[in-house]
Parts: structure tokens; C-alpha cells; sequence
């Protein structure tokens, strides 16, 4: 039992990092009908200005700092440079474009901090774990990492649901000719959601950094997980990202949790080993065959 | 296309290609005595993985004096392959069609793979200096493919006697999905002979390990063994310490899992980690002091073993070309100097064993932290002498 709150607390870990990226790409994908693939390159910048402000300045807070601007200016960077030309070209041209983007990311990347991944080290103040029930201690870097989840999911529900630029992102993602129409200046919503999104990815790059290796090429590891929450939450909608990025979170860690054991409980040992391992691998696709079979646009897509 | 773009390609194309000319030639060129030796030299210099590449090309470099290798003059013809074997056999495909007959670089066994059977059929040479695949150790061995580093599996085995030796009775595994993952359990277990408290198979693209690591403590084991290669390694590592299980379970890998890169990359999450080795830059052999100190002069850094390997694999290289004065069309006796192994190798003890796959002594290791808060690998304990591999039988090479 205390294993399985363990486990369902990884799967809450793993789903609010995946809400951190899912959130900034669906708000992308359903506002501005960009396909971002450089999502994934935003997260890596974020995390490696991170470390770099980390390694010179010793403060954390100043790491957070760094990614949340780091990121978000490379997104708006990217915004303005490139995607800005493309919005009304075929989703062809987009996928190119930030394909090529993903391949001139990594390289300056690797030009300008060099191929060795830095070290960023847990912050004191999140070293060590916390009893969380008796016989369960979780380490408190994961905590942190929920706690950020919640809050970014808190903030973005106030910021879409009771600002005025909430209002205009929820009517792009409703109406974007609409809204056009009516005298907003959409481009420059287009490049604020862009910086958002990037920023929000930065934060997951910090958050992930002492945890992970940081590495050229990180993003593109997540990049199709992602795509896969906002498949499964609905184009367009927080809301669904969040949703989506819970269930994902889930059906992952608890799927390479429990199906191999589950399976070895009836099959022989070497089946089951390859069967389950191929199960696992396959699983948060299965989630959203089934999804898109049962609501084809997604659990809560903001188009209704 | 508009047609002034399109003659502007064909201008640029051109110009490529008449750029390419004198390295062709060069490499016709070898036909003549005392013309060098063109070496075809396809690594991994970009991607992530682009550090191994830079620290192969820089170990064989550094065994070259004044561009000579065994008092013969050759000319590395250096190619990227992006760790894609497509690039790797076009790269092949155009050396061997401008005469190159002697091949080595490559540092990842699928793009290996794909580079081998051409150079072989074109009656070249490969000499590998970083994987040894088991499909190219058994029944398809060659008598022109030479491997100078280790057969694949061999690590896992030794890491398996090193078990044995630090009498862990009950290993929980871990390794990724794939068959060099699979492979690496495998190889493990063919010498291990304790319990196997659990097998865990990790997802390729995997960056967390949380769910494992729970895993991992409710089997509660004496010990693990995991075998991720690269950033993943970094990551588990990282985790591992995190969790808390770095203290109470030791963590046993192959030397791969942690090179001298990584271990600046994983911090002191990486203390106390034991791992199989051949070499670590720690050694105090003569050869590997004098190595570790070239290599840290020349290039202000400390060497991995992909370094010492390429190293390595230049002196055996060397070691043939001047045993037939540098005519590889000699091809007898060049086979029969490259078998000989006649050079001091920075590792100590090297043979070939029936399937021209090393023979040599493997080491466990630890990684420690110096009171200076450098983290070093040191060496144990010898866990293995004079260890072949389990395919050299299988090999009907004579």
C-alpha cells in the first residue's frame, strides 16, 4: 500500500512536469495552429541558463530567475524571428521550420556552453526527503517539483479565467479571426503567449536540472510525450493540459510499475519480461488511441 | 526553382566536389612507397555523444608523432557520422572507392554494422577501437576485422565476478529496453552466481526513474547492477543518490555507464559508485602515467577510456604498419603483425584471442571522493586475468 502511494506520487511528479509543458504548447497549438516542435529546445535553454546562473552565482532562486527569462525571451526570440512568417502557411512549412530550429538550437547550445553536461546540484534547502506517512519517505526535490505543478496550475486558471489577457487568449483559442476582427492586437498576444509558453518550459528545465543530466538534445526526449498530453486533454485548452498531463503522468509511471509484475503473475517469466516491457512502452499511446476513440477532439478541447 | 538559384547550386556542387579532388587523390596516391598510409577514420563528432568522438579522435592523435605511426606517415581521413549508420556507410562507400584499405573510428556497434561488411568485401582492414558486437565475435568473424578494445559482453561478465568477489548474494538488474540492454543483463548473469532479486527493464527515451527506484527499494537487494549509457546513466545516478538508496544499496556498473565525463556531469551522486573496468585514468603503470600526462598536456583535459582506447588501437595499428614498412598490400603479413600485437598498451596485458577479440585482464574500480572534492575512479582489486570471450569459440577462423 505505502508502495503504491509512492508510486502514485512519481506518477503526480512526472504529470506536473509534463503540465509545465504541455500547458505553454497547447495554449500554442490551439491559439496561433502552430505545430511548435522548438517546445522541446525552450525546456533545454531554460535549464541549462539555470545552471549556468547556478554555477556562477551559487543561488538557486537566481537559477529559477534565469531559466524563466532565458527561456521565455529565446521563445520570443523564436516568435518574432521565424514563426511570425508562418502563421498562415500550411502546417508543412511550421513543422520545417521549427524542425530546423530544433537542429540550430542544439548546436548553439553546444557552441556556446560546450558538450559537457553541467552539474546543477539539488538546492540545500529541497536536499534530503520528507516522511510523508509512516514508512514513506519521498524525496523533497520531487515535493518541490508537484508543489511548482499546483501553483503554475493555479495561476494559469487565474490568469486565463479573470485577466483580460486571459480573456483574449481563451477567445483566440475559441475565434482567432474573430477577435481579429474586433480591433486586438493579435500579434502581439501571439508573441506574449509564445514568451509564456517558453517561460513555462524554462521553469520545468530548472525545476528537472538537478535531477536530470542536462544535455543537448533533452527536449526532444519530451517533445512527443508532450504532444501526446495535449492530444489526450484537447487542443487549445489549460485545462486539459492539466488534465491530460495527470492521466499520462499516471498511466506511465504506474504502467512501468505494475504491468510487468502483473503479468509475470500469469505468464512465464521470459514472455512476460518482453511482453511487459513492450506494454509499458507502448502504454500512454494505448491512453490516447483510447481517448481519441471515445472523444476524438480530446478529453476537454476548448473548441467544444 | 528559379533558374539563376538552380545554376548557383550547380556552381556550389561543383566547387564541393573540386574541393574534394586532393583528398582523393592523396589517397591514390598511397600506391607509391613512401606516399602515408590513408587511414579512414569515421567517428561520432556531433550529437550528444559528439565528446566520445573528440576524445577517440584526440587519443589516436596523440599516438602519432609528427603525422607518423610506427615511423610510417599516415593520413587520417576524418568523417562525422552523426551516430547515424546511413552517413557512416556513405562515408565508408566513398573511402573504399577512393582506395583507402585500412578502417577505424567507429564508436557505437550498430553504425559498426554498417560500416564492416563493405570495408571487409572491398578486401580492407577494420580495426574497431571502441565496440565489439557478439554478431561479428562468433561464427561471422573475419580475418581482416581485428577488435582492440573489448568484445561487448565482457564487462557485464567481469561485473558479474565482481559481484561475486564483493559476496553480493542477492543483484537486483536494470537496464533499458533494447538489445544491448538486454545484453548487458545477460552477460552479467552468465558469471553471477547469486540471486537475481529482480530484472527491470527501463524504457529507451526514459529521464526519470522514480517508478524504479521504489522498485528497487521494495525488492530490497545487497546490491544493483545497471547498465545506461549516457545521459541516462547521469540521470540515474543522480536519482539514486537522491532517493537515498546510494547509501544503504551499492550500485555496480560497466565502465560505460560512467566515464570521466560524466562523473563532472553527475556530481557527488556519483561517490562510491563501483564499476568493471580496463583502465581508469588512476592506473599506475608506467605506460598509463605517461598517457594521462601527454593527454592532460595536450589538451588540458583528464582522458576517458574512449581516449585510452583509441590510444591504444593507434599503437597496435602502428605496430603494423611498420612491421611492413607501411604496405598494406602486403596483406599476410600485415594480418600477421596486427595478430602479434607486438605494443605496449596503456591497459598492461593485451593479446588476441582465436577470434582476433582481445584477451586481457579486467579490474573492479570505485569511484571516491578526494578530500579535495574531486571525484576519482580507483582502481580495487584485478577481478579477471587474461579473460577472452564467450563467442571466440564459435570463431573457425584457422
Amino acid at each position: 500500500m505505502i508502495l503504491f502511494v509512492e508510486q502514485a506520487l512519481n506518477g503526480l511528479q512526472y504529470g506536473s512536469m509534463l503540465f509545465l509543458l504541455a500547458s505553454g504548447l497547447t495554449l500554442i497549438f490551439g491559439i496561433m495552429g502552430v505545430i511548435n516542435l522548438t517546445h522541446g529546445a525552450f525546456y533545454m535553454v531554460g535549464a541549462y541558463s539555470a545552471a549556468f546562473a547556478v554555477l556562477s552565482t551559487g543561488s538557486f532562486l537566481v537559477g529559477i530567475a534565469a531559466a524563466l527569462i532565458g527561456a521565455g525571451l529565446y521563445a520570443v526570440l523564436v516568435e518574432v524571428a521565424v514563426v511570425q512568417w508562418l502563421y498562415r502557411r500550411d502546417h508543412l512549412y511550421q513543422v520545417l521550420a521549427t524542425l530546423g530550429l530544433i537542429l540550430f538550437t542544439n548546436e548553439a547550445v553546444s557552441m556556446i556552453f560546450g558538450r559537457r553536461p553541467p552539474l546543477m546540484d539539488i538546492p540545500p534547502f529541497l536536499q534530503g526527503s520528507v516522511p510523508l506517512l509512516p514508512g514513506l519517505d519521498y524525496p523533497l526535490m520531487r515535493v518541490g517539483f508537484i508543489v511548482t505543478g499546483a501553483l503554475v496550475a493555479i495561476g494559469l486558471w487565474a490568469l486565463v479565467n479573470h485577466t483580460r489577457v486571459g480573456m483574449l487568449i481563451r477567445a483566440g483559442a475559441d475565434d482567432r479571426e474573430m477577435v481579429d476582427a474586433l480591433g486586438v492586437d493579435i500579434r502581439r498576444l501571439y508573441t506574449l503567449v509564445f514568451g509564456l509558453g517558453g517561460a513555462l518550459c524554462g521553469l520545468a528545465g530548472v525545476m528537472a536540472a538537478p535531477l536530470l543530466a542536462i544535455e543537448i538534445g533533452m527536449g526532444e526526449r519530451v517533445l512527443i510525450t508532450t504532444f501526446v498530453v495535449i492530444v489526450v486533454g484537447g487542443v487549445g485548452s489549460v485545462r486539459g493540459a492539466l488534465v491530460g498531463a495527470l492521466l499520462v503522468g499516471m498511466v506511465d509511471s504506474l504502467g512501468r510499475a505494475y504491468i510487468p509484475q502483473l503479468l509475470q503473475l500469469s505468464l512465464p517469466a521470459s514472455t512476460a519480461d518482453t511482453l511487459g516491457a513492450g506494454l509499458v512502452s507502448a502504454s500512454i499511446y494505448l491512453l490516447m488511441a483510447i481517448v481519441l476513440l471515445v472523444r476524438p477532439n480530446g478529453l476537454l478541447p476548448a473548441r467544444g | 526553382m528559379s533558374r539563376s538559384a538552380f545554376t548557383r547550386r550547380m556552381i556550389a556542387a561543383g566547387l564541393a566536389s573540386a574541393a574534394a579532388l586532393p583528398m582523393m587523390q592523396s589517397a591514390f596516391a598511397q600506391a607509391g612507397a613512401s606516399a602515408p598510409v590513408t587511414i579512414g577514420f569515421i567517428t561520432t563528432l556531433s550529437t550528444p555523444a559528439g565528446y566520445i568522438g573528440e576524445d577517440i579522435r584526440a587519443g589516436f592523435q596523440l599516438a602519432l608523432t609528427d603525422g607518423k605511426l610506427g615511423g610510417v606517415p599516415v593520413n587520417l581521413a576524418i568523417e562525422d557520422d552523426a551516430l547515424k549508420p546511413a552517413n557512416a556507410k556513405q562515408a565508408a562507400d566513398r573511402l573504399i572507392q577512393s582506395g583507402v584499405k585500412l578502417f577505424t573510428g567507429v564508436n557505437f556497434s550498430n553504425v559498426l554494422a554498417a560500416v564492416v561488411p563493405g570495408v571487409l568485401e572491398s578486401g580492407g582492414y577494420y580495426v574497431s577501437l571502441n565496440p565489439g558486437p557478439s554478431s561479428f565475435a562468433g561464427e561471422r568473424c573475419h580475418r581482416n576485422y581485428f577488435v582492440a578494445s573489448y568484445q561487448n559482453d565482457a564487462f557485464h561478465e567481469a561485473a558479474g565476478l565482481a559481484a561475486n568477489r564483493l559476496g553480493y548474494k542477492r543483484v537486483a538488474l536494470l537496464a533499458p529496453n533494447y538489445q544491448a540492454g538486454r545484453d548487458a543483463l545477460e552477460g552479467f548473469k552468465r558469471t553471477f552466481k547469486g540471486e537475481i532479486a529482480g530484472e527491470i527493464y527501463t524504457k529507451l527515451d526514459q529521464t526519470d526513474f522514480s517508478v524504479e527506484l521504489a522498485r528497487v527499494r521494495s525488492l530490497a537487494p545487497e546490491a544493483i547492477y545497471q547498465f545506461h549509457p549516457g545521459g541516462a546513466g547521469i540521470n540515474f545516478a543522480k536519482q539514486y543518490a537522491n532517493a537515498g538508496l546510494g547509501k544503504s544499496v551499492p550500485m555496480l556498473i560497466p565502465a560505460f555507464s560512467m566515464d570521466a565525463h560524466m562523473v563532472g556531469a553527475t556530481g557527488d551522486a556519483a561517490d562510491g559508485i563501483y564499476a568493471s573496468a580496463l583502465w581508469t585514468p588512476e592506473a599506475t603503470t608506467p605506460a598509463s602515467k605517461a598517457f594521462v600526462e601527454a593527454f592532460r598536456k595536450a589538451y588540458s583535459r583528464t582522458p576517458t577510456m574512449y581516449a585510452q582506447q583509441a590510444y591504444d588501437t593507434a599503437n597496435l595499428i602502428g605496430s603494423a604498419l611498420k612491421a611492413v614498412n607501411g604496405d598494406v598490400g602486403k596483406q599476410d603479413e600485415f594480418r600477421k603483425a596486427l595478430r602479434a600485437a607486438q605494443f605496449t598498451a596503456v591497459r598492461g596485458k593485451f593479446s588476441f584471442g582465436p577470434n582476433q577479440h582481445p584477451v586481457q585482464d579486467y579490474y573492479l574500480t570505485k569511484f571516491e571522493k578526494r578530500p579535495s572534492g574531486e571525484i576519482v575512479q580507483t582502481m580495487v582489486r584485478k577481478i579477471a586475468e587474461d579473460y577472452g570471450d564467450a563467442y571466440a569459440a564459435q570463431c573457425k577462423l584457422n
